[in-house]
């Protein structure tokens, strides 16, 4: 009983680590074969329209709403102690370092992410990616390299427009309708949000989570068997495995960048 | 030539490079296959059109931008010669006027067509045809078939076809191998195999029910499925 038990600890174990390693093994291959991109960029700025376009009005809107809901409920905490004035560097601070990479990972894992794995893991099932194969085109260089750019590059804009579009929405509700001083709202801003330490570190989390989340969606569909049970089971693992790397490396990394 | 299973695809995608034999060795063109590195066997492809069971065409371009695939990828040719060639291709399959019908747009046998004007986009020494009559009416069937023949000739290519469609194969192949099991069982013209009195080859090239190949899945009795005793009188 007991020596079956470990076996199977021990098989769990010597799978996971095989796993690990052969997904490794794959982001790396991917990273080697981004040198052709250099002479076809145009594959990459397609990518990118089609990623970073399909991600926009969902980035933009939830921005938006997470921005108003922050600056009231910013407005009603800071008002217990007379502090309302520091609306604005609440939100900026909250939006930069932490919601802006955050919650636009998560949404582009949701919209885009998804996108990707049920794409590439339908070229699969179609025998798409064995044809190209046959045709002498590398599949990964073809295929997953500019979309892993495209979301690496769209993540970092996406989060900056929700930072920017949340900010804009916690002045509309804290400024404009509740009637905070607007010279404050700025001001204190201004003064309180370093380029480097707040926007800077917000920026490098979006590229972490941009290269993790896409390279998670198109692991995924890469992986995937060709049948419809796999290709929806990779849609699924895509957003379970990459939501969960994004709260482990913003842990990580907050820990790291913010640590006194 | 071979029932479903016997390893006619397999065999097609060893000869691709795509498989690794789990012994001996594939020697396409003078060169052992499976030993070829990555940018040897990319070489050894160029060689190579493979026409895929249900096409497998790009579903986001039209037929036009997939036949035109594989030249803006291997050559450099400048566009106004590409839609001369893929034009050219399409003509060749009778589609051009579909040329910028996408893959949802058209029928399956269509769809095949173009698969197989991508195939041949190249030009390339050895094309090899996975099923490419199966699930066609009798009218795609036998245009697809003309076309093989057609095209093969023209190209004075090599042409490997893989099917189990015995009235069509025998009307456009030189010589046939029949696989079972993963292994050749007979092989000749396809006259010879037309007569031949090998069990095999018999029971396929006359569609019988009975002969070595089983209809039932082995296993146990119906009898013993249904718990009735044999012999016992009952």
């Amino acid at each position: 009983m007991i020596a079956r038990f470990l076996a199977a600890i021990g098989a769990w174990l010597r799978r996971s680590v095989q796993d690990l390693g052969f997904a490794v093994r794959s982001f790396f291959i991917i990273i080697a074969s981004s040198g052709g991109l250099w002479r076809r960029p145009r594959l990459v700025i397609e990518q990118l329209f089609f990623i970073g376009n399909r991600s926009l009005v969902i980035t933009a809107v939830s921005g938006l709403f997470v921005g108003m809901v922050l600056g009231l409920q910013g407005y009603y905490t800071l008002t217990t102690y007379g502090a309302e004035q520091s609306l604005g560097l609440l939100v900026a601070l909250s939006l930069t370092r932490e919601l802006g990479p955050v919650v636009t990972a998560l949404l582009f894992a949701g919209r885009a992410g998804t996108s990707l794995t049920a794409e590439i893991g339908l070229m699969k099932a179609g025998e798409q990616l064995s044809a190209m194969e046959m045709m002498a085109v590398n599949p990964i260089q073809r295929v997953l390299a500019p979309r892993f750019w495209a979301g690496v590059i769209a993540m970092p804009i996406l989060g900056a427009i929700f930072t920017a579009v949340g900010i804009v929405g916690s002045y509309l509700v804290g400024v404009v309708l509740i009637g905070v001083d607007e010279g404050s709202f700025w001001s204190q801003m201004q003064g309180g949000v370093d380029v480097w330490k707040e926007v800077g570190n917000g920026t490098i989390k979006s590229l972490v989570f941009g290269i993790a989340v896409t390279f998670i969606a198109l692991f995924q569909g890469y992986q995937a068997q060709p049948t419809p049970e796999d290709v929806s089971g990779a849609t699924t693992r895509t957003v379970v495995i990459s939501s969960l790397m994004v709260w482990w490396l913003d842990f990580m990394m907050t820990a790291l960048m913010f640590s006194k | 030539m071979g029932g479903s299973g016997s390893g006619k695809t397999t065999v097609l995608r060893l000869i691709g490079g795509q498989l690794r034999p789990s012994s001996g060795s594939v020697n396409v063109d003078g060169q052992i296959v499976h030993t070829l590195g990555t940018d040897e066997l990319y070489q050894l492809r160029r060689k190579m059109g493979m026409l895929f069971q249900h096409g497998a065409l790009f579903t986001d371009l039209t037929a036009f931008e997939n036949v035109a695939f594989p030249l803006r990828e291997h050559t450099d040719l400048n566009e106004e010669l590409i839609r001369t060639l893929v034009l050219m291709k399409l003509h060749a399959v009778g589609l051009r006027n579909a040329a910028q019908l996408k893959p949802a747009e058209i029928s399956g046998g269509m769809g095949r067509r173009v698969a197989l004007a991508r195939a041949i986009a190249l030009d390339p020494e050895l094309i090899m045809y996975d099923e490419p009559f199966a699930g066609l009416d009798p009218i795609s069937m036998g245009v697809t078939a003309n076309l093989i023949r057609n095209l093969n000739d023209a190209l004075g290519s090599t042409s490997i076809l893989v099917s189990h469609d015995v009235k069509e194969c025998f009307a456009i192949a030189d010589y046939v191998y029949f696989l079972s099991s993963g292994k050749i069982v007979a092989h000749g013209t396809p006259a010879e195999m037309a007569v031949s009195t090998h069990p095999y080859v018999k029971q396929f090239v006359n569609a019988e029910a009975d002969g070595p190949v089983p209809f039932h899945y082995p296993g146990k009795s119906l009898a013993d499925d249904l718990g009735l005793q044999t012999g016992g009188g009952r």
